[in-house]
């Protein structure tokens, strides 16, 4: 058992050492590597040689061993304080994974394949992820991925022993929430990226690629739910071990679907039916293996803690009930294409639209039972002492929709009901932390000694809150403009007036530009001189569209140049888009939150706890 | 009038950046509607794209073809309709609910309903169960001391 810990440590070195080797061909160029000249070019910035190396299936590939790796030394490192057999079982799942992903990577994707005759320069990465946003967008995903491959080595080796108490509950919740933070930093960066760089600001287009993110997403904000009941209460067990599976499972149903190309997606990545028969094999081998020691062992998972009907431990499984069914509902829409056509001979499509109307019901009723949930008292408590506590953010959200409705005047009930939901989490989340001061004085100095863990909670909660405003803002009250412009022409779009000074076309480092100097003014004064940009890249032969976005807290002005017109003029669009910053707002808010909560004293005491005693393994909550 | 933008879309050769100014209708409501149906519609030859959004050649075929037919007065509906006679099912961004499609648009609620279910049972469950464990220390700490006996 003591092998585990070295061999681990041995494991994260060697995977860094040649991850370094492949980083190395990248920045000086090497051609004689056939995934260099594939992927880079030698006029290519520096920034985008080094991210080029997991722009690509091969290298990505190699980046997910070596997080997969850094996972398992961590737990080697840091994790002395585990019992030395937990200790032992997780470092050998976690090797497991890490194996099949190697053998994946030797059989089907090597990144060292060489050419005999190097070219003399490389065909260029594709232009669209030559873009900070994007350069750190798959790192970020990944690193959430793998880290819900943590969860389930946890998750496994608790059903080999056979046993799951509050002490496993504190090791896996700081995993889960480590992975939740950086799906949602992976996914926000994504969502960014296609906001400013696609050209007409969408945000979320329901792609199976971005539903293999999500999926895991919301079943890693399940699992981090469920594994405080565990901690706190030793209920909830055998759910919340199933949950750690299924999570890592969606991971690897995601590393599917963006690899074989069995759904049509923007992101497709590598079509090769080899890799995806692969991917699949390694995920029924765990899934399957995994599914099956659970139906085995979950049985001598014993609840202990007695809860009633309304407690903090019922509105926990209504989050949960309701967050697995919204990923169920993903999770069947992405694969619907493909089980239609394979079992009912029937082609169809399942996009933007299905998904709207199918999922959004579901985070409505969340949004709706979260502030009551986070008020209740755990063990036993009283709705209606929560609403009453929570009364003034139920008056100030009622108001705040009406407003909305009165102003907009006839259009979709799409707006005021999110403010609504907006207004109740985040004012939720206030009296949530305000009511944890308890009454007399001082209650402003008690409020910053809470533990951090309360504040993270509500920073997240009032996040999703932030989130769910700038969606329904945007979706219901985004105006748009598309004309053709002349230089020196003017035009107005909700209160704001564009002129358009000059064209001009510039040469950069590798590829071509047209800009557009467009004055934006209100009321005469003026507020910014944009430059929306057009980029043709040759080595790739691509256009690409930089739009130039004004932001400001209320609303983002969105400008796109397109292409020249017969007759003179540009095309031009214009956007405007209301609170569209609240929702990576929102999405920082949430990743800040969990931050704040991953560093509250009992995590760290945890991870410290090698150093004391028996009695002190608990620490005061 | 479409007959002369069908015509200048002929000669033009370049792909261009979804909606262009020439497909605009004249009359905003004909115009929002030909957005809505826009958005519903696939783009064939893209990758899970709406025409509304897509820059390809076929996309825009398809958006004028839609304005066309809201122009000699069909309803939404028949529009719709219309594409699909011509391109299949395929073409709808959101299936209709009919045939096998039904268990698509029904996993949701029913797994809700499956999901309450279990989870009300699992509550009542907890609800009656009596507390058990060691009074004075807590339920971690029983944990804790069994895994130090053990080793």
């Amino acid at each position: 058992m003591a092998v585990g810990p070295v061999a681990a440590s041995a494991q994260f070195l060697l995977t860094a050492t040649s991850f370094a080797a492949l980083t190395y061909a990248f920045v000086v160029s090497d051609f004689s590597l056939r995934l260099v000249t594939l992927n880079s070019h030698s006029a290519k910035p520096m920034l985008y040689k080094i991210t080029g190396v997991w722009g690509n299936h091969e290298g990505s590939m190699l980046l997910w061993v070596l997080i997969v790796a850094l996972f398992g030394a961590a737990v080697a490192w840091f994790g002395s304080a585990l019992p030395p057999s937990l200790r032992a079982r997780v470092l050998a799942v976690q090797g497991m994974i890490g194996v099949a992903f190697f053998a994946f990577i030797l059989f089907t994707s090597n990144p060292f394949l060489r050419l005999a005759i190097p070219p003399l320069d490389g065909q260029d990465l594709n232009p669209l992820l030559q873009d900070p946003g994007l350069a750190f967008h798959p790192p970020f995903l990944y690193l959430g991925y793998v880290g819900l491959s943590m969860t389930f080595s946890f998750a496994i080796a608790a059903l080999i022993e056979g046993r799951v108490d509050a002490a496993w509950g504190r090791w896996v919740r700081p995993y889960t929430l480590a992975a939740w933070i950086f799906l949602t930093i992976g996914i926000a960066l994504g969502s960014w990226w296609a906001y400013y760089e696609l050209g007409w600001g969408g945000f979320w287009f329901w792609d199976p690629v971005e539903n293999a993110s999500f999926m895991p997403w919301l079943i890693a904000a399940a699992l981090l739910h469920s594994a405080i009941v565990v901690e706190k209460r030793e209920s909830l067990k055998s759910w919340t071990i199933l949950l750690a599976i299924i999570a890592f499972g969606f991971s690897m149903i995601g590393a599917f679907i963006t690899r074989s190309g069995v759904l049509t997606s923007v992101h497709a990545f590598a079509n090769d039916p080899e890799r995806g028969m692969f991917l699949l094999g390694i995920t029924a081998l765990f899934m399957m293996g995994g599914l099956t020691l659970f139906a085995a062992r979950a049985g001598a998972m014993q609840a202990r803690g007695v809860f009633a009907l309304s407690s903090r431990e019922s509105m926990l499984v209504i989050n949960n009930v309701l967050l697995g069914v919204a990923a169920f509902v993903v999770f069947v829409g992405t694969i619907w294409p493909l089980v239609s056509e394979l079992f009912f001979d029937r082609k169809l499509s399942v996009g933007a639209p299905f998904f709207n109307m199918a999922f959004t019901p579901f985070m409505i009723l969340l949004g709706l039972v979260l502030p009551v949930g986070a008020m209740m008292p755990w063990k036993r408590g009283q709705i209606g002492r929560a609403m009453r506590q929570l009364a003034p953010a139920m008056v100030l959200a009622v108001a705040v929709a009406t407003l909305a409705w009165a102003l907009q005047s006839g259009r979709s009930a799409l707006g005021p009901v999110g403010l609504l939901l907006a207004t109740w989490l985040v004012a939720g989340a206030v009296i949530d932390l305000w009511t944890r001061t308890g009454r007399g004085n001082n209650r402003l100095q008690r409020l910053t000694r809470l533990p951090r863990a309360d504040w993270g909670k509500a920073v997240a909660h009032a996040g999703f809150g932030v989130t769910i405003a700038g969606v329904a803002a945007m979706l219901a009250w985004q105006t748009e403009d598309i004309r053709v412009l002349k230089v020196g022409e003017r035009f107005e779009l909700s209160g704001y007036t564009f002129a358009l000074n000059d064209v001009r076309i510039e040469q950069g480092p590798n590829y071509r530009s047209t800009f557009g100097d467009v004055q934006l003014s209100r009321g005469g004064d003026p507020i910014a001189m944009m430059q929306p940009e057009k980029r043709y890249y040759p080595v790739a032969d691509m256009p690409t569209t930089e739009a130039a976005i004004n932001n400001g807290f209320w609303r983002d002005v969105y400008v796109v140049i397109g292409d020249p017109q017969q007759g003179g003029g540009w095309a031009v669009r214009t956007y405007y888009k209301p609170l569209a910053n609240w929702i990576w707002g929102g999405a920082i808010l949430m990743a800040l939150g969990g931050a704040i909560s991953l560093s509250d004293r009992r995590y760290r005491v945890a991870a410290g706890a090698r150093r004391r005693t028996v009695t002190q393994g608990v620490p005061a909550e | 009038m479409i007959r002369t933008f069908l015509l200048i879309l002929s000669l033009l050769a370049t792909p261009a950046l979804a909606v262009q100014p020439d497909e605009v209708l004249e009359d905003p409501i004909l115009e929002k509607r030909a957005r809505d149906i826009s958005s519903g519609l696939r783009c064939l030859v893209c990758r899970n794209e709406n025409i509304d959004d897509s820059n390809a050649n076929l996309a825009r075929d398809l958006r004028l073809l839609v304005r066309e037919r809201l122009v000699a007065g069909d309803s939404n509906d028949e529009v719709v309709d219309f594409i699909v006679a011509r391109y299949g099912e395929y073409v709808l961004l959101r299936p209709r609910a009919d045939g096998s499609a039904l268990v698509l648009w029904l996993a949701g609620p029913l797994m809700l309903l499956l999901g309450i279910g279990v989870a009300v049972r699992y509550v009542r469950r907890r609800d009656r169960a009596v507390p058990e464990g060691n009074a004075t220390l807590s339920e971690a700490e029983v944990a804790r001391l069994n895994e130090i006996m053990k080793e």
